[in-house]
């Protein structure tokens, strides 16, 4: 029985000093076979299974997932939303996104903490400045808000950002999107889990995938460390492990995996009142509702799937936070941490068919997929549950690297995020 | 932090190098013959082993010369360090991943 959350739950439950909340989701043991089975239990599979069950009634449905549910990128990164992409095909499926986003906690009953508090990106030079009017320009026109802030309306909008004239790196102005926002990463994952489980899909976590099972060209299940399950389809959406799990089905793919990191700083009161990114001099940084400074910048440059990161990449990133942050200069730092993202050279995701029939992956979201989670996994159902590609993802599929319409998103979206 | 033995300048730290990606692609010499799905297997898609990965350096900071390391992408151990036109060499590792 699936408890429906509310401040009436929450009350009779304090009551009962919060010893009767049941689970958010079952744990049981894999059947023998599935409809479908998604594979890797971060916010886009699980977003993946919840949209499978919801839009298109397939409930005969497993998620596995080798660890914990959101123990990859989903729970390690900063959590930055926004929809503000230059090419048009990048903006439909951000902006879908963005969309879901702004139901998503009423849809799952879930509180996913989604804060649109405005997301300024700043220029640094005259350059950077006719880029970013071209960018606001070019969104606009696809009817996503998006707007121009000179220096003194930077200064007055973030009033901790150094816009001063003798600063290091001088604010020539900024882009705003009033929409965009952070979000609470775990909450998404298990929101979407506990939406998924309800309609019936099983969960399975600390279960390895180690291969796929081909008959003649097409996928019939996968083998496991719980042994081998049979599936009709399988949809593979493990972020940075992607060529692992393509070299098991006989593929490669355009994707190289490297670490991102990220800090947070000891909690201090409230100073920031919204995301700042600065694609120039390379970080980005908000202040979560614990009062932590979150933030991070680029990825280590060399293939890696150690969960830790290089200490010059932090050096770079303190540097840039704290000449554009003055204030932030004697602070503390708690953690630093590094998830693996699955760059792609074009900077954008691949969705849909591979040279397995019924094997579907969605990867190369690299450095920015948090926020595309909701929208990657409603295209992404689609995508398996019809076999066809939904309109967004259409232009993202695996072949625009034979016909060599890439959907360069590198700068373009202003910063890796 | 990396320390990577250069072939020509010994052991250095890693920001004093560039990395240049996987080592060992050779530019087709048939390209006239080729396919749009065979220019993209050259162009886009990589190995991006879980374990050793045969892989290029500058040493931007020093020599400027590139040359190739063998090292493995989970430990970032290093197996090897040899020279750009070496062949790669074939790595044991202890744990078999
Ligand atoms: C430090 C950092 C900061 C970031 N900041 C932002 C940001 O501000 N905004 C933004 O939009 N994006 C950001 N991103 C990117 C974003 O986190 C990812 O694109 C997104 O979370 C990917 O979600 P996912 O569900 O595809 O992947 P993941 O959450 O990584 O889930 C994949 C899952 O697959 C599992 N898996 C792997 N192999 C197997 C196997 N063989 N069998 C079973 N399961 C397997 C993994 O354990 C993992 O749980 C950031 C990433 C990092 C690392
Ligand atoms: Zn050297």
């Amino acid at each position: 029985m699936k408890q429906h959350y509310s401040i009436f739950t929450l009350a009779r439950n304090a009551v009962s000093y919060h010893e009767n909340w049941t689970e958010a989701w079952r744990s049981p043991d894999p059947k023998p076979a599935y409809d479908v089975i998604i594979v890797g239990g971060g916010g886009h599979g699980l977003a993946t299974a919840y949209y499978l069950a919801k839009e298109h009634g397939i409930t005969n449905v497993a998620v596995i997932e080798k660890g914990w549910l959101g123990g990859g990128n989903t729970g390690r990164n900063t959590t930055i939303v926004r929809s503000n992409y230059l090419w048009d095909e990048s903006a439909h499926l951000y902006e879908h996104s963005l969309k879901l986003w702004e139901g998503l906690s009423q849809d799952l009953n879930y509180n996913v903490m989604f804060s649109q508090r405005g997301l300024l990106s700043t220029a640094h030079t005259v350059h950077d400045m006719q880029a970013l009017r071209r960018r606001v320009y070019a969104i606009q026109l696809n009817g996503i808000d998006s707007e121009i802030l000179d220096r003194e309306q930077v200064a007055a909008y973030c009033p901790i950002l150094d816009c001063s004239p003798n600063a290091r790196y001088p604010v020539f102005g900024a882009s705003l999107q009033r929409r965009g926002g952070v979000a609470r990463h775990d909450a998404v994952a298990w929101g979407y889990a506990r939406g998924a489980d309800a309609r019936g899909i099983d969960i399975i976590q600390n279960c390895e995938v180690t291969g796929f099972k081909i008959e003649n060209g097409k996928v019939v299940g996968v083998e496991t460390t719980r042994g081998s399950i049979g599936a009709r389809k399988v949809g593979v959406v493990v972020a940075g492990h992607c060529g692992v799990l393509a070299g098991m089905a006989g593929f490669r793919l355009p994707i190289e995996s490297h670490p991102l990191q990220a800090m947070v700083s000891e909690p201090i009161k409230p100073v920031l009142n919204c995301v700042v990114m600065s694609g120039q001099v390379h970080v980005y940084v908000s202040q979560s509702d614990k009062g932590e400074l979150v933030f991070g910048a680029g990825i280590d440059t060399y293939n890696s799937y150690s969960q830790y990161g290089s200490p010059p990449v932090v050096e770079n990133m303190l540097n840039a936070l704290t000449e554009l942050f003055p204030i932030f200069g004697r602070l503390r730092f708690l953690r630093q941490w590094a998830g693996i993202v699955d760059t792609c050279p074009d900077a954008s995701p691949i969705i849909g068919k591979t040279p397995i029939e019924n094997l579907f992956f969605n990867c190369g979201w690299g450095t920015g997929g948090f926020k595309a989670t909701p929208g990657s996994g409603h295209v992404f159902a689609h995508t398996i549950a019809t076999g066809e590609p939904h309109k967004f993802a259409a232009p993202f599929a695996l072949e625009r690297f034979t016909t060599g319409y890439l959907i360069d998103e590198h700068g373009a979206a202003g910063v890796a995020h | 932090m990396l320390l990577i033995p250069c072939p020509f300048c010994g052991k250095r730290d890693e920001h004093e190098f560039t990395y240049a990606r996987e080592a060992h692609i050779a530019r087709p010499t048939n390209g006239e013959q080729m396919s749009d799905a065979e220019w993209a297997q050259y162009l886009f898609m990589r190995k991006n082993p879980k374990g050793v990965h045969y892989e290029r350096w500058m040493h931007a900071k020093g020599c400027r010369r590139y040359f190739n390391v063998a090292r493995d992408t989970v430990t970032h151990e290093i197996y090897a360090v040899y020279e750009m036109g070496q062949p790669a060499p074939a790595i044991e590792r202890e744990n078999g991943r």
